[in-house]
């Protein structure tokens, strides 16, 4: 196959190669431009779906040739409307294979590297080997740790950030009509960890609702999948719902339909029953190219510097006219995360060790799914809980009915905490007041 | 129904599960409207590429890609769906083989024949499509096309990508729409003015007598009408209409909640939720001024045979809501979830819903006089084969429900946009003046819509675009500006541009970026599905996006 043919780079070569005006005031037009693009620069792509496909495509034909792309998903029915590097003869394998073959048999040249793999699986040599990296998720958790690991790479020298460890981190998502593309440079602007309120927290149906006062056709179905299955266990003891498996979903929807009859609820249906159980969110061909394609500009800037990279955050939504709204997501300066200061959990030496695993989940702030707590005694690890582990878990769990004092906590105490959120432990600081001031 | 999607499931690949994600936006009659579509691509340049690639993903009938131009090495350099080893075959042929790839259930078909020619000698071909997309057509053949499509009423959108801008122009007479999704709405829980069902059912609630778990569970719509209730015994039969007032009625409510033995107030979330809903949920229902400015549109008043189902519906709205209506649309029949016992939740749905049901039988009956005196028979029970021109109840329960949002898109012809005397200057000059003015360098979106205009005019007069080769730079420069001079001359503005974006323009020398083609492909698919679906509001009528800066602007031209 022609790697190389007359023409092949006329479009990339007129902005790479000519200055004008409204360029980076660090531009300098030349061929040097576009063989960086070409030859040295290493692109890292998270998610193979539908934002991923589009990414390939759209770096490919904007001369990266070196790709790697991370997806530890296979290939299901319903991504045929939008991921289309993906064939009916596909479904079943790994989206990263495939795509990345699509794109190496297409466009000539171009070299995909596939990782059928979690991100968690790599470690920070890895990423440190990219000079960008761009996601494509639909998980705020993964988004979260992969921010948090390239924050983790930064160096520092007598509190200067060494410019040489930040690697550019771009970052699209979207929902229905709904999308947003941002530009991080770790350490430097507005992290994920400092825009977490973008991210609201999945809300859930109030348990009473669902087993007392059921009003809506979600109420049933919730019931069924939340009360029901676990009490049945229509396929087996232990066998959790497979949202992909038709027989599970039909069982749901059949008991569904019973409870909604008995409290005469309309709406129950199979489209509905399966959104729920798989908490479904509604995808469109055309949301995701546009994300993608305005993340792929963004990664050609900061690769080319042929233009100022956007500052920071892009909103697009399409529901009504065409809408974007592009703003500076402000860093914080005591971002848990990025800010580089230690921080603070306030409490009282009465309060239990559960109410600190409660605040980091709740606090909107943390949004911890499973923290695990460590702390420094006498110079020694001591794991104080840790439910990530079956058998940690069962020797500590009585350390969460414990008090603080109990525990031998002291205000200035730092404990370490770890959470599937973030790639490192984060370092707190304990600061006990007495009960009349409880955080 | 549910056996039978589940049955198909087992089969594999069906429609309910490949478009599975997307049903949950337009739905299956959206999704139909889609796959009876008929789409014509004049130009499978990369931006015409990525287009139909989001439209033949989703699943439309099928898609006739017109082009004369034989693959070059630079069309391959940007386009996905070519190949190196097409070069110097049809670009028609090969991009419709590589699309076709995309989706089994779409059937692609080419025409390599160039559109002066076919307008020539065969204009009806256009107009046998359901919607034609333009991309990077010469200004002179883009305005033919659009006159023959204007004619005949089939919409148009043109798309280009220069450099780092996106182009999009919606081309079409008329797009009525029922169902427009707005992101936030008002409810219509008609507080203001209770019809008699609700009344009746709040009525027939008694909060004194109630034990304490019904207390507890009365839904905060039927409290916030017993509330309302007692603070009119005070103030007449209105609503509180200030900040003290509202903050009166919320106090009255706020007393209302049960105290136990030691005098402290219960925890009764429903009542804290009536208190949180005051704001929202009391306000003057009304008919929205865009829907009063549709009764009163030529096309609602003058109804005949050939009129549009949705202005026949219209018309049958407005006269429910001159009678049986008093003033108001019909009732939407949706309440949101809050805090109740399953039982009254029901019961109070029920209560909206039967009202709606009634106003929605209301209108129909007014739909059945307006086609009987046009001559459009409606058959007294719509059989299952509706012949066209009748209406069924299904339609007009749609249409009841979304009363509130029906919007009508117009746009201007793109005769009137480029002739000099119906230009709309006003928009323009807004725009081009407030850039001098506030003599910033970061000027609005509208003045590369003037250099793209510019560039046009350019190409006409040289016969390639400004900045296409590099050693006619030097001369594009100047020849560029004075090119827009002329063009702003014609339009009569004395104020000029920024010599800045006539260099950025010959920069881009007609490139034509891939990612800006992709996100341009993105925004035009999504605005031809919103035509194809009559559903989510189009843009009117151009769309300009800038990649340099993530920005994007909407002009009405
Ligand atoms: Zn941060």
């Amino acid at each position: 196959m022609e790697v190389e043919w007359p023409g092949r780079w006329n479009h990339l070569k007129k902005i790479l190669e000519r200055n004008g005006p409204f360029a980076h005031p660090d531009f300098e037009p030349s061929s040097e431009n576009l063989s960086f693009v070409k030859d040295v620069c290493k692109i890292l792509v998270i998610g193979a779906g539908g934002l991923g496909c589009e990414l390939l495509k759209d770096l490919a034909y904007m001369g990266f040739r070196d790709i790697h792309v991370i997806d530890m998903d296979t290939i299901d029915v319903s991504n045929l409307n939008r991921q289309f590097l993906f064939r009916a003869k596909d479904v079943g394998k790994a989206k990263a294979e495939v795509a990345s073959a699509f794109i190496n048999a297409r466009v000539p040249g171009c070299k995909v590297t596939p990782h059928f793999a979690k991100i968690q699986d790599f470690d920070e040599s890895f990423y440190r080997g990219f000079h960008i990296v761009v996601c494509g998720l639909d998980s705020i958790i993964a988004r979260r740790w992969i921010n948090g690991m390239l924050i983790s790479l930064l160096q520092y020298e007598n509190g200067e950030l060494d410019q040489s460890s930040l690697i550019p981190m771009v970052d699209g998502g979207t929902e229905g009509f709904k999308g947003n593309a941002r530009v991080i440079l770790p350490g430097v602007s507005a992290c994920v960890e400092c825009t977490l309120g973008f991210y609201p927290p999945q809300v859930n149906f109030p348990l009473c609702t669902i087993a007392h006062t059921p009003r809506l056709p979600e109420h049933c179905i919730e019931f069924v999948r939340i009360l029901l299955w676990p009490k049945e266990e229509p396929f087996g003891a232990g066998k959790p719902i497979d949202g992909d498996d038709p027989q599970h979903i039909k069982w749901i929807l059949q008991k569904s339909q019973e409870r909604a009859n008995e409290y005469n609820i309309s709406g129950v249906n199979y489209r509905l029953t399966q959104g729920v159980v798989k908490r479904i969110m509604p995808a469109v061909a055309s949301t995701n190219a546009v994300i993608s394609a305005a993340c792929a500009t963004e990664v050609f800037k900061l690769a080319t510097s042929c233009y100022v990279p956007l500052n920071n955050y892009m909103n697009f939504n399409d529901t009504s006219g065409v809408y974007t709204y592009t703003f500076q997501a402000e860093k914080l300066d005591d971002c848990l995360v990025c800010s580089l200061k230690p921080q603070t959990l306030t409490f009282t030496e009465t309060d239990k060790l559960q109410d600190i695993i409660s605040h980091l989940q709740e606090s909107p702030s943390y949004q911890m799914k499973s923290p695990g707590i460590t702390t420094c005694v006498d110079g020694k690890n001591k794991t104080l809980y840790m439910q990530t582990v079956k058998s940690i878990e069962v020797k500590t769990r009585d350390n969460l009915k414990k008090t603080l004092k109990e525990l031998g906590l002291t205000t200035g105490q730092e404990v370490y905490v770890a959470d599937v959120t973030t790639p490192v432990s984060l370092t707190f600081r304990l600061q006990l007041g007495s009960s009349m001031d409880n955080s | 129904m549910a056996t039978q999607t589940s049955e198909q499931k087992s089969a594999g690949l069906d429609k309910n599960n490949k478009y599975d994600r997307q049903l949950r936006l337009w739905g299956d009659h959206g999704q139909s409207s889609l796959e009876t579509a008929k789409v014509c691509l004049v130009n499978a340049t990369a931006t015409g590429t990525e287009i139909l690639k989001n439209l033949i993903l989703p699943g439309i009938g099928s898609f006739t890609i017109v082009d004369s131009q034989k693959v070059v090495g630079e069309d391959v350099g940007n386009n996905f769906f070519l190949t190196v080893d097409s070069v110097g075959k049809s670009r028609a042929q090969v991009a419709t083989e590589l699309l076709s790839e995309l989706n089994e259930d779409v059937s692609g078909d080419f025409l390599e024949e160039n559109v002066d020619d076919l307008l020539e000698k065969n204009p009806a071909f256009f107009t046998s499509f359901t919607t034609v997309i333009a991309t990077h057509l010469p200004e002179r053949t883009l305005l033919n096309l659009s006159k023959v499509l204007w004619e005949k009423n089939v919409p148009l959108l043109v798309c280009r990508c220069y450099g780092v801008i996106g182009y999009l122009r919606v081309v079409v007479r008329e797009h009525t729409i029922i169902e427009s999704h707005p992101d936030n709405s008002h409810e219509d829980l008609r507080l203001d003015r209770p019809f008699q069902g609700l009344k009746e059912y709040c009525d027939s609630l008694d909060l004194e007598s109630m034990n304490k778990k019904d207390h507890s569970h009365t839904p905060w719509l039927v409290l916030i009408y017993k509330y309302l209730q007692f603070w009119q015994q005070e103030n007449g039969e209105r609503l509180p209409n200030n900040y003290k007032e509202k903050n009166a009625l919320k106090e009255l409510i706020k007393q209302g909640v049960r105290k136990n033995a030691e005098g402290v107030p219960e925890e009764e979330e429903n009542f804290d939720e009536a208190i949180k809903n005051v704001n929202s949920s009391l306000h003057k229902t009304s008919v929205p001024s865009e829907v009063k400015a549709l009764f009163s549109d030529p096309a609602c008043l003058d109804l005949n045979i050939e009129s549009k189902n949705f202005w026949v519906l219209m018309r049958a709205l407005k006269e429910f809501t001159e009678n049986e209506g008093n003033g108001q649309l019909p009732v939407r029949g949706v309440i949101p979830d809050m805090t109740a016992d399953s039982e009254r939740y029901i019961q109070l749905q029920s209560v909206y819903r039967e009202q709606a049901a009634a106003d929605a039988t209301a209108v129909a009956e007014h739909v059945h006089a307006l086609l009987h005196s046009i001559g459009r028979d409606e058959p007294l029970h719509p059989d299952k084969n509706r012949k066209p021109g009748t209406i069924t109840d299904d339609e007009v329960k749609t249409f009841c429900r979304n009363s509130a949002f029906l919007t009508v898109v117009r746009c201007r012809s793109l005769e009137e946009e480029y002739c000099p005397e119906t230009a709309n200057l006003e928009e323009l000059s807004r725009h081009v003046v407030e850039e001098e003015e506030e003599g910033s360098t970061e000027g609005d979106e509208t003045v590369l819509y003037i250099m793209l205009r510019a560039a046009d005019r350019f190409f006409s007069e040289y016969n390639h675009y400004p900045g296409a080769y590099d050693n006619t730079m030097e001369a594009d420069i100047p020849r560029l500006k004075s090119c827009m001079n002329k063009l702003l001359h014609d339009w009569g503005f004395s104020s000029t541009i920024k010599d800045d974006y006539v260099q950025e323009m010959c920069r881009f020398g007609a490139s034509e970026l891939h990612t800006v083609s992709a996100f341009m492909g993105g925004v035009a698919a999504q605005e031809v599905i919103k035509i194809l679906t009559g559903q989510f509001v189009p843009i009117n009528n151009t769309f300009i996006y800038n990649a340099q800066k993530q920005n994007s602007t909407t002009l009405k031209l």
